[in-house]
């Protein structure tokens, strides 16, 4: 069984958020960690001040299994990525909800309303 | 087998040679001219080592090779079937001709193209084939822009998307991005075929192509396939046929009468030459009658392919005869039938229904695992039994529908008695996880190599033998 952290909001697409005011902190849960196996590749080509739409994808995970891309739970716009995981993807293995993947800056919060609870993302993490 | 890991830079001894050269300082210096930033000022390091030493070190190496020639080689989606000897004796024939001699010596070439195209239409179904892509992802890209170019030439530009289905091999949709295309997913329905009512809104004026393999990857017969292709034709779009999948129709059914438009076959896979390791592949597309005018004028040529692998396609189809080229498909079927159903009790079987030329198991039925501190054998570990038994391990955790995807494909090559020692060590295997999972964890016992570290291989690759 995998741990679904609880005060976080969740996509189907197995991401998870973090509602810091106005910027959505986006990683991949547990699930989805556990599910690829071991993370090998954290490409994500955007940068800084990049528009991105929720549902549409930001990026890749490369696993030792698969490739699967990210897509964004929410529109806005990107105002940090974290490059430390150009040098440890195996920190998604490891924390999954403490290596967050990019920071995005909304410009719809109700899109928000949209995303899964702990508990109803239970329903489908499995 | 005796596990050996030399490279033959180890074997090196300076001065060592097998062969006598004559002295070269009169050819360096007829070099003189060449400008010096294009000269080596560090000789190459070739190794340096007796004939002796080459022949055991690749017999060596060779020894610890699996290949289809050593034993049954399952591997799903990859059509290993036997290469016959008589293809290599065929193609050797014509090594002495090359692409640049006068057309005028090359009639015995042209007849070869000729015949070989006309076999594969007969068949395929398909009108005109062009024999330029040198591999099947290299024919989808061909075809991709040879149906991008058949819209434009209509003026018709708003075609820009791509259907490809959720069980499509990979290269599907990487071929449609490299085109400049849109990929939209279609979903399976319960029964593991395109679900229909769901590709319905997806097609409109904006979509260029579906791209369909049938058998699909699921080794599932696409048998609405007859009302796909109307759907598709009456939104303007057309059909693209994927031929990794391409055995067990041949002799049996053509793409060309199911509606596609446009096809390659891998003749590496379908029509026995040989592959594995990296080719040399051959991915000739064939086209009907809407898109023979494009093929025509686009030139889809420069050279011609590779002319080697071609012939010994050639020798294949007419080794087989027209009487014979049947039995291809029927036996390839046949035969994963008959391992499929001999072995779903052991292993779990999501889709029950008839397979084609491969099928897909979802993992073992009992993994071993109690629940708690005994953790349960997985479908990489049942492949790395396998190895310790003598069969090559078949395609594991694909296609992604499944997440324990064990993929088998016999081909027409295996005899029953093949087919049943397979059967038997797979259920042994099922039976040892049972009782002991920690068997298939630690499996392989019995190879020169265990479990390479896949992780830090793609982690930290090294790319480059150092030589201090």
């Amino acid at each position: 069984m995998s741990n679904i952290k609880e005060g976080l909001l969740y996509s189907e697409s197995h991401e998870w958020v973090y509602v810091d005011g106005n910027v959505a902190i986006i990683g991949v849960s547990d699930f989805a960690q556990e599910e690829m196996g071991d993370i090998t590749y954290v490409d994500v080509p955007c940068a800084v001040d990049d528009v991105v739409k929720a549902g549409e994808d930001f990026g890749a995970l490369e696993s030792v299994k698969a490739s699967s891309d990210l897509y964004s739970p929410v529109s806005g716009t990107v105002v940090a990525v974290n490059a430390a995981l150009d040098a440890n993807p195996a920190a998604i293995n490891e924390d999954p909800y403490g290596a967050w993947i990019i920071k995005i800056e909304m410009s719809d919060t109700s899109e928000l309303d949209s995303l899964l609870k702990p508990a109803a993302y239970a329903q489908i993490a499995k | 087998m005796r596990y050996y890991d030399r490279l033959v830079f180890e074997l090196s001894k300076p001065g060592r040679v097998g062969f006598s050269l004559p002295d070269a300082s009169e050819g360096l210096a007829a070099l003189s001219g060449i400008d010096s930033r294009l000269m080596r000022s560090v000789p190459a390091r070739l190794p340096e080592v007796t004939e002796v030493d080459v022949v055991r070190h690749y017999t060596n190496l060779s020894q610890m090779n699996f290949g289809v020639d050593t034993g049954f080689y399952p591997l799903g989606s990859c059509t290993m079937k036997y290469n016959p000897k008589v293809n290599e004796e065929i193609s050797g024939v014509f090594a002495d001709v090359h692409p640049l001699q006068p057309e005028s010596t090359l009639k015995g070439v042209k007849t070869v193209y000729d015949c070989l195209g006309k076999s594969l239409s007969a068949i395929t179904g398909m009108k005109k084939f062009t024999f330029l892509p040198c591999a099947g992802a290299h024919g989808e890209l061909t075809g991709l822009m040879l149906i991008r170019e058949y819209h434009l030439r209509r003026g018709d530009t708003a075609r820009t998307k791509v259907i490809v289905p959720d069980s499509a091999h990979g290269t599907n949709p990487a071929s449609a991005a490299v085109c400049g295309l849109e990929i939209v997913q279609v979903k399976s329905d319960a029964s593991g075929l395109v679900d229909v009512e769901s590709l319905k809104p997806l097609l409109g004026p904006d979509v260029a192509a579906i791209m369909m393999t049938n058998p699909n990857t699921l080794g599932l017969f696409e048998s609405n396939i007859k009302s796909i292709a109307s759907m598709v034709h009456e939104a303007g779009a057309l059909l693209y046929y994927d031929g990794a999948n391409m055995n067990p129709l041949v002799g049996v059914a053509r793409p060309g009468d199911m509606g596609f438009d446009v096809m390659h076959l891998n003749l590496h896979k379908t029509f026995s030459t040989p592959h594995g390791g990296g080719g040399p592949g051959s991915g000739p597309v064939g086209v009907g009658e809407k898109l023979v005018d494009v093929v025509d004028s686009q030139k889809v040529s420069g050279f011609h392919g590779n002319f080697a692998v071609m012939l010994r396609a050639l020798a294949y189809i007419l080794m087989l005869g027209r009487q014979n080229v049947g039995m291809v498909g029927r036996l390839s079927t046949l035969n994963a039938n008959y391992i499929k159903e001999s072995l779903k009790d052991s292993f779990k079987l999501p889709i029950p229904s008839v397979c084609k030329h491969e099928f897909v198991f979802d993992g073992l039925a009992d993994d071993g695992s109690d629940g708690g501190s005994r953790p349960g054998a997985s479908t990489l570990d049942v492949a790395k039994r396998l190895l310790d038994f003598g069969f090559h391990a078949p395609t594991i955790y694909f296609p992604l529908l499944f997440h324990q995807a064990i993929m088998i494909e016999p081909t027409e090559t295996e005899s029953l008695e093949t087919m049943d020692a397979f059967i038997d060590v797979m259920h042994k295997i099922a039976e040892e996880a049972k009782k002991d999972p920690e068997v298939l964890r630690s499996a392989p016992h019995t190879t020169p190599v265990g479990r390479p570290d896949e992780t830090a291989a793609a982690r930290n690759p090294i790319l480059k033998y150092s030589f201090e």
